[in-house]
């Protein structure tokens, strides 16, 4: 289910042939459907405008971002013209990019893990066991969602304190891992519940453990779930702002974000844009990647995060 | 085939008590993991929240003792307060009414299958993949009077984008609109999706026109994705943080500061105070329950029709 087919719906086969509509000819009945039936040339004229404009205005930003990284803007340190100035400035920042770029990555790739292993387990759990108090626990993990994440930030912040996990990379981690819970361990429970109980029920006949069964059977009949599961883990954790905002102090610990957002100074009129610039590329290629990559993932994982209303 | 499906049904019952209970240890220990991250991150902030706003708690020092109402009424008393709350609802109405309607407009525009149409989709929804950090500074560069690429016609305007009240708060919304329209669209494209074919097919065979088709079949049939979208895009607005944090700071005159943000500042910017932010925090999530309970009701008292 890619972006491209979603939308193709069984209405695009069964469209009659309009009688209604006045076109200057019988059109091709893929273009005849419901919701935007545009039926002659005057019509489709606004149409392409409309929407090249609205391709524009969205392309518009990136296209610009990555153009300008490279460009001699005004208020940035690169005076020799077009070139790598401004990522050299970035990769010169304080305690330097690549630091920054491997807390985010440490912060991802751990966030990712922890996300993963508690809701490849609870999943399971929540999909093939029967427990005193799952549903209290399945409920309280749904409850993350009902709760905003800005008002536990302040009792999170002096609980970290207080078990030594302050000011931390981890404990970013456990919060972020905290945080995609309820996302995660339901689309997990919901894959598991879609594989037949039969499977794993013959793989344990044939002499398989619990946990063996679950291994070598069901894992790679959930895989396309945890793909997204753990595509979801990674941008959430690689685009936190607030969590490091709050909970790391020293500037060589912040991740790609915060370090990137420290760029702008805390003074007026000291702002490297170019460099700037240059961070929001490396902060957004790896989306934009995954995102043309996983494309389908993506979708997915919308429409289950869409269930938290 | 029935014999065999009496055999399994049975089976468990005669040992019910011995195996289920064995079943629960199991159960319980792969949901192990899930539990402490439950418990520890979430079930003992949430109650700490409620302590901490109720008990005298700088920034620095820990708990000093019991101080309500004082932490509620030093919150509400606080110069920004109300101006906070009333900017964040401001916003809010604002972002809700132009995302919604401009993602329902996006959906009908964009849901055939064509080439074009696939290509323009994911154009509209690849802002949804950048993080809301890098969208803000990435159109912090983009609205700068010295660097932008607006930075000329800007100067010639006299016009800054984040210069004034309105400005900063209208930019804002645009950058939100741009990151958030395409994520909303998918929502709507998947409600539109789930309307059977047969409903417009008769609604033509009565000689609907496209309006009236719009206003009479769609847009009542649409009703449960929609409410479920302004959830979403409410409980969000209510939240904003981050794009004023980056984008404006607040400013200019401190006329664009949000709840969060208020709360921010109050724990770590300026009072240092831990049992206000904690009081803030209390009272934000009395609302948001509050207003999403309110949501659900509305929302399932439509679904029966």
């Amino acid at each position: 289910m890619s972006v491209q087919s979603l939308p193709r719906s069984s209405r695009s086969t069964t469209a009659a042939p309009a009688t209604t509509t006045g076109g200057p000819a019988p059109l091709p009945p893929r273009r005849r459907r419901q919701g935007s039936r545009i039926g002659g040339i005057a019509l489709r004229t606004p149409f392409w405008v409309l929407s090249g404009g609205l391709a524009i205005v969205f392309l518009y930003p990136l296209i610009w971002a990555g153009v300008s990284s490279f460009a001699p803007l005004a208020g940035t340190n690169q005076t020799d013209g077009w070139g790598i100035g401004n990522y050299i400035t970035l990769a010169n920042y304080q305690a330097g990019i690549w630091t920054y770029i491997g807390n985010s990555l440490f912060v991802s790739l751990l966030t990712v893990v922890l996300t993963l292993v508690t809701s490849l387990l609870g999943g399971y759990a929540f999909a093939r066991f029967r427990f005193p108090g799952k549903n209290v626990l399945f409920l309280a993990t749904l409850a993350i969602l009902m709760v905003p994440y800005a008002s536990l930030l302040i009792p999170l912040y002096v609980l970290l304190n207080m078990i030594g996990l302050s000011n931390s990379l981890v404990g970013v981690s456990l919060v972020l891992t905290m945080l995609q819970l309820p996302f995660s361990t339901f689309l997990m429970r919901v894959s598991f519940e879609a594989v037949p109980k039969e499977l794993d029920e013959a793989a344990m006949v044939d002499g398989c453990s619990r946990f063996s069964a679950l291994w070598r059977v069901l894992i790679p009949a959930v895989k396309p779930g945890m793909i997204t599961v753990g595509l979801f883990a990674f941008l959430a954790a690689w685009n936190d702002f607030l969590a490091p905002l709050i909970l790391i102090n020293d500037s060589d610990k912040m991740t790609l974000p915060l370090a990137i957002s420290n760029l702008r100074g805390q003074v007026q009129g000291v702002v490297d844009y170019g460099a700037t610039e240059a961070g929001v590329v490396v902060l957004a290629l790896p989306c934009v990647v995954l995102f043309l990559v996983l494309q389908r993932h993506y979708v997915r994982g919308f429409l289950s995060g869409a269930f938290k209303g | 085939m029935s014999s065999n499906a009496i055999k399994t049904r049975t089976a468990p019952v005669r040992r019910r008590s011995a195996q289920q209970r064995a079943e629960g240890w199991r159960g319980w220990l792969f949901a192990a993991p899930t539990a402490v991250i439950v418990v520890v991150l979430f079930v003992v902030p949430l109650l700490l929240v409620f302590q901490m706003s109720a008990s005298d708690w700088p920034l620095l020092g820990g708990n000093q003792g019991l101080n309500v109402p004082e932490n509620f009424t030093d919150a509400v008393a606080n110069r920004f307060f109300w101006n906070a709350v009333g900017f964040t609802l401001l916003y809010t109405v604002i972002t809700t009414v132009i995302l919604l309607g401009l993602a329902l407009g996006l959906a009908l525009l964009v849901q055939e299958s064509t080439r074009w149409k696939g290509f323009l989709r994911t154009a509209i929804l690849i802002p949804s993949a950048l993080g809301l950090a890098s969208a803000s500074l990435l159109f912090y560069v983009l609205y700068s009077p010295i660097a932008g690429p607006f930075a000329g016609l800007m100067n010639d305007l006299g016009f800054t984008f984040l210069g004034t009240p309105e400005g900063a708060l209208w930019s804002t919304v645009f950058l939100i609109v741009w990151r958030y329209a395409g994520f909303y669209m998918l929502l709507m494209l998947v409600g539109l999706q789930a309307i059977p074919d047969e409903v417009y097919e008769a609604a033509r065979i009565d000689g609907a026109s496209r309006w009236q088709t719009f206003r009479s079949v769609t847009v009542p049939l649409l009703k449960p994705t929609i409410a479920m979208t302004m959830v979403l895009c409410i409980t969000g607005s209510l939240l904003a943080f981050e794009q004023f944090y980056i984008l404006t700071k607040g400013g200019p005159d401190n006329s664009t500061i949000t709840v969060v943000q208020l709360i921010y500042s109050v724990a770590f910017q300026g009072p240092n105070n831990l049992g206000v932010a904690a009081a803030l925090s209390v009272i934000v999530l009395a609302a948001l329950v509050i207003i999403n309970i309110a949501q659900i009701r509305v929302f399932n008292d439509k679904e029966p029709k």
